[in-house]
């Protein structure tokens, strides 16, 4: 259900004024311990940010794809660690279950997964699956009334916190490829199930991603999400929703980085002007505000085709392509601007421009989403 | 008891004001609006006692554009049960405002009128102590601390050098000083479920009040933009000017 108008803004609005006043004074201090602190976590689970993508029905707020990313544009403007905490409830770890769900599963775990009691994770990446995501080796045997799995997940965004896993396994050994994956919602608590410790990382220190180790786990076949061999499937409508939500944040942060430049700009003097003065600086500003500006629009066009129930798997695509390469160039360009300066830690530019590295890597590597385009362009003849 | 919070539709806070070319009152064109931050304490106060069980329904008022009602939809959001827009384009008076909210009280009656002690824009501070007198309740202004039982609500207030504590007989009127607390954020699903709340829209005409007025702006102006310092060589050069310039020495 779309929002009226003057629900949307104010919502648009409380969300921007606690980014600007809860979250952005703690940048620096979340990026020195590698945490979110727990009160501000309650915070954003008080506001409601973990449930911006669950259906009213279930205690969220049931958000268009439009309106999704109309709050991710919002939650960009700070660093991308904390967007990273209610990310995967919004996102890849509750979509599965949203879209592919049975009834009796979405009552038993979306209240709590739109209230950020549990925090979910999606496990699909494995050491030897990467972009080549179809060649999942965690196997899941049939035992009885449960299944079984085996094997090894690797970086998995907030497993350490994670209540409940949307994992992709094998359940057919001899079909190659995707026909033989199936996903399975697997609660973190049960036995077998271990998580390693977090990885050190370039950028976004506050957020997580850890090994996921499955020996042996017993999942209730009853927590099977789609049929045998739909893994594949729910893994790649999962994505096209991500990918839109990952674009809407390079958005948001890029909105920021123009804005931390201008204002650097008009505040500096080198040679007796200010360096926003400098047509080569207005350079660097006119073109990350034009690229900023196509990404946006691309973005909210791409996902009111999706809330008007168009596939878009095409379109999501070729908007994280085009956003995350977007932000780096952009988040390059504001460290050019404040020079030296933006090589410095206390300006934050430094930060903002490891943090989005890898938005060209997760959810799909820019070369895979290349690849999406060109397949899907194929396909529809031009 | 039932609690009634009137609302004010302001120039945000966080807006740098303009005066108008003609210098005729502040330019409010495409200015970010917002609800006067100590409406904000008052609405906060409001739904903490009903959080505590001792109030029961919280009724926010605004008097203002049909834009006001969005000032109106934040107090719902914050936990205001209903709101009532009294619509006009009028910039009324205080004293107008206090008439407009005795006559809304009137059909209301609220057990504790809580209201912030004035609005961001004109700095009046005056229509907490007007609707009070009008209405001959009592009254307790900058309040930092309200604490109902019963029929009385006592009320510390901020005066200058220290606190002073009231105790007032209910229905009463309570302002509210920065301090009393801090305002919640809205949360998202409060904000959706503010659309579903009633807001009744009335015209100033509807109880019998003439919104005209009596006060003439004649001029409004910016405050003296600040000039640039000087830079002394020394000491000496420093008290000489404070000597000779300055004159405070």
């Amino acid at each position: 259900m779309a929002l009226d108008t003057e629900t949307r803004d104010q919502l648009i609005e409380a969300v921007r004024r606690f980014v600007a006043e809860r979250l952005r004074p703690i940048e620096a201090q979340v990026a020195e311990n590698d945490l979110v602190p727990d009160d501000v976590v309650a915070e954003m689970r008080d506001l409601g940010l973990f449930g911006l993508s669950i259906p009213e029905a279930y205690g969220g707020l049931g958000l268009s794809m439009e309106e999704e990313c109309l709050v991710a544009i919002e939650l960009g403007r700070t660093s991308p660690a904390f967007r990273s905490v209610i990310g995967t409830n919004v996102g890849i770890g509750s979509q599965g279950l949203v879209m592919f769900g049975t009834d009796e599963q979405k009552a038993k775990w979306l209240p709590g997964v739109a209230s950020g009691e549990i925090v979910t994770s999606f496990a699909l990446t494995e050491p030897e699956a990467g972009s080549d995501s179809a060649s999942v080796q965690t196997r899941a045997r049939r035992d009885g009334d449960v299944y079984v799995l085996d094997g090894a997940k690797r970086y998995i965004t907030n497993a350490n916190k994670a209540g409940l896993f949307t994992v992709m396994a094998r359940t057919d050994p001899d079909k190659k490829g995707a026909a033989g994956v199936s996903a399975f919602l697997v609660p973190g608590d049960l036995p077998g199930l271990s998580v390693g410790k977090p990885e050190k990382k370039m950028g976004q220190q506050g957020a997580h991603i850890c090994d996921v180790i499955f020996e042996g786990v017993r999942v209730p076949a009853e927590n099977r999400l789609g049929a045998e061999g739909e893994g594949f499937k729910v893994a790649m409508q999962v994505l096209d929703r991500g990918r839109l939500h990952i674009s809407a944040v390079c958005v948001g942060v890029a909105e920021r980085l123009i804005r931390d430049a201008v204002a650097y700009a008009s505040e500096r003097k080198q040679f007796g002007q200010t360096l926003a003065s400098f047509q080569l600086i207005q350079a660097m500003i006119a073109d990350s505000k034009t690229e900023a500006l196509a990404a946006k629009a691309l973005l909210l066009d791409s996902a009111r085709k999706r809330d008007a129930g168009e596939t878009v798997t095409l379109e999501a695509a070729a908007t994280k392509l085009f956003a995350s390469e977007m932000v780096g160039r952009v988040a390059d360009r504001a460290v050019q601007i404040f020079g030296g300066a933006g090589y410095v830690a206390d300006y934050g530019i430094e930060r903002l421009y490891r943090d989005v590295r890898i938005f060209r890597i997760y959810e799909g590597t820019s070369q895979i989403q290349q690849l999406v385009v060109a397949r899907e362009t194929i396909k529809r003849g031009g | 008891m039932k609690v009634l919070v009137p609302v004010k539709r302001v120039i945000d806070s966080n807006v740098k004001a303009r005066v108008k070319p003609d210098q005729t009152g502040v330019d409010l064109a495409n200015v970010k609006m917002s609800m006067n931050p100590f409406c904000e304490i008052a609405v906060e106060e409001a739904v903490r006692m009903k959080e505590k069980g001792v109030a029961d329904e919280i009724v926010a008022v605004s008097i203002g554009p049909v834009q006001a009602q969005e000032t109106i939809r934040t107090a719902l959001a914050m936990g205001a049960d209903r709101g009532v827009l009294i619509q006009t384009d009028t910039d009324v008076e205080p004293l107008e405002v206090a008439k407009l909210l005795k006559a809304v009280i009137e059909q209301e009656a609220p057990g504790l009128v809580l209201m912030g002690k004035q609005a961001i824009d004109g700095d009046n501070n005056a229509v907490g102590q007007m609707l009070a007198a009008l209405l001959d309740w009592p009254q307790a202004t900058f309040a930092s601390k309200v604490e109902v039982s019963g029929q009385t609500v006592k009320v510390t207030r901020e005066v200058d050098g220290g606190l002073q504590t009231l105790e007032l007989d209910l229905p009463a009127v309570v302002t509210a000083d920065l301090r009393l607390n801090e305002p919640r954020y809205a949360s998202l699903p409060n904000i959706m479920k503010a659309k579903k709340k009633p807001i009744d829209v009335k015209a100033p005409a509807d109880y019998g009040v003439d919104v005209a007025g009596h006060l003439k702006v004649l001029k409004v102006t910016e405050p003296p933009k600040r000039t640039a310092g000087v830079k002394v060589e020394n000491a000496a050069e420093l008290v000489a000017k404070l000597k000779t310039e300055a004159g405070v020495l």
